[in-house]
């Protein structure tokens, strides 16, 4: 039986990360855009988060988490780009589904608009880093400009500034599409 | 301001990120500028439909199960479910000791039920045209708005200048009484203060606790229960509670 501090230790993580799973998660598949890639990386994250948790002493827990999450993908980056065959500009191969597929249209998504979602998530995930990252923790993570300059470790000036390039990355490209579509 | 910075600080205007001295040369800015103006527009939009759409990944049952699993455990206790099992099967349990386990046992899933239906309150105030019975972003109109509907006069306390804002009160069921509602916007996020009377006047210490993703911290002050309820981080909540009961003390001792 582990010792009663393990115990105590494990209880107070449990309770400070776990209920940052989904957020941690969407992270991940944003950044990696492969669902077993980004479960892999959520779980090696949760497992350093519990190493380190006795030293953690802020910032607040969800950027702590995504700084961590961050290097794990890093790493990640770093194995694939040893693989023999980049498929960098099929992201839906990631996926190992047909990209004539609705590859995102699993049943966890809401049917309601997941049309609408599909699509937008597909114009999210061409985004050049590091203006996905940045982008993603503010729109659809939530995080304050404090709080992301905290989890990737650069100014606040520098969150900025790739926030403003990420939303006009973005824009060019959604009216770029509804063009074609007319 | 030239046009350029306008176009970068435009979006922390957007993300409320700005002072107000700072806010207001944005503003200054784009009052006099079209292409600025357009472009601050076109944004705005954006973010409403991003914001509209549901862009989440829900993370696989599979992975918390393996996460859990890799977290250090204590030995299995018998659970509520087993002790009830036992008596099921018979087990020799004196009558006496029995009616005081089944007491403890109801008591915790009274909680639990109680919980539940905030949450479930909580839910109903997101659907359309349920949030909120009085529009106001001030206090003295939402507080009088309570008279006569309660047998409580539930606090509202305006906390925009620390980050939430007040949009409002109404009326809700819990655990089959009417209950007040404050509401408070973070961002697009909804928090609902539930507050309810109790004859406790004690101090509970704030507790969180999930249910079906959503985070609610409850806790009970000068006789009063409150819970608050919403899908914004626990640490953040956190700080709503603290900011909330900061503003409480102030009022009641200024």
């Amino acid at each position: 039986m582990p010792a009663n501090d393990d115990l105590q230790k494990a209880q107070r993580f449990r309770e400070a990360a776990l209920p940052y799973l989904d957020d941690v998660y969407t992270l991940a598949r944003y950044l990696l855009r492969d669902a077993s890639d980004a479960e892999d990386a959520v779980q090696e994250c949760y497992l350093r988060a519990l190493k380190h948790f006795d030293s953690y002493r802020g910032p607040a827990m969800k950027p702590w988490l995504f700084a961590i999450l961050r290097n794990v993908c890093n790493a990640e980056y770093a194995r694939r780009a040893h693989r023999p065959s980049a498929i960098e500009d099929t992201p839906g191969a990631a996926d190992r589904t047909p990209i004539w597929q609705e590859s995102e249209a699993s049943p966890e998504t809401e049917v309601l608009r997941s049309r609408d979602a599909g699509a937008i998530r597909k114009l999210i995930d061409a985004l050049a880093e590091p203006f996905k990252e940045t982008f993603v923790l503010r729109e659809i993570n939530n995080l304050s400009y404090r709080e992301i300059a905290d989890a990737v470790g650069a100014p606040v000036g520098t969150v900025m500034s790739r926030l403003a390039r990420a939303r006009a990355m973005l824009r060019a490209a959604w009216t770029a599409e509804e063009e074609q579509a007319k | 301001m030239t046009c350029n910075e306008a176009r970068i600080l435009l979006h922390a205007l957007l993300d409320n990120e700005l002072d107000a001295g700072h806010a207001r040369e944005v503003e200054a800015h784009i009052a006099g500028c079209p292409d600025c103006a357009a472009e601050f527009a076109a944004q705005r939009e954006m973010q409403r439909v991003l914001a509209d759409t549901d862009l989440r990944y829900t993370a696989p049952a599979s992975l918390r199960t393996r996460i859990e699993a890799s977290l250090p455990k204590p030995q299995p206790q018998p659970t509520r479910r087993s002790v009830l099992r036992g008596f099921a099967m018979g087990s020799a349990v004196s009558a006496l000791a029995a009616t005081g386990v089944v007491a403890l046992v109801l008591r915790q899933d009274d909680q639990q039920r109680i919980l539940s239906e905030v949450v479930s309150a909580h839910l109903r105030s997101l659907q359309a045209g349920h949030l909120i019975d009085v529009v106001s972003t001030d206090q003295h109109t939402v507080k009088p708005w309570f008279n006569g509907k309660l047998d409580v006069a539930p606090p509202v306390i305006d906390l925009t200048a620390q980050g939430f804002t007040l949009v409002g009160g109404r009326l809700d069921y819990v655990d089959a009484r009417a209950i007040g509602a404050v509401v408070y916007k973070r961002r697009q996020h909804v928090v609902n203060l539930f507050v309810s009377q109790t004859s406790n006047a004690e101090y509970r210490a704030p507790k969180t606790e999930t249910m079906q993703g959503f985070n609610c911290r409850r806790w009970g002050n000068r006789g009063l229960n409150f819970w608050a309820v919403s899908d914004i981080g626990a640490d953040e909540l956190a700080e709503f509670v603290d900011k909330f009961e900061a503003a409480m003390k102030a009022n009641v001792e200024g």
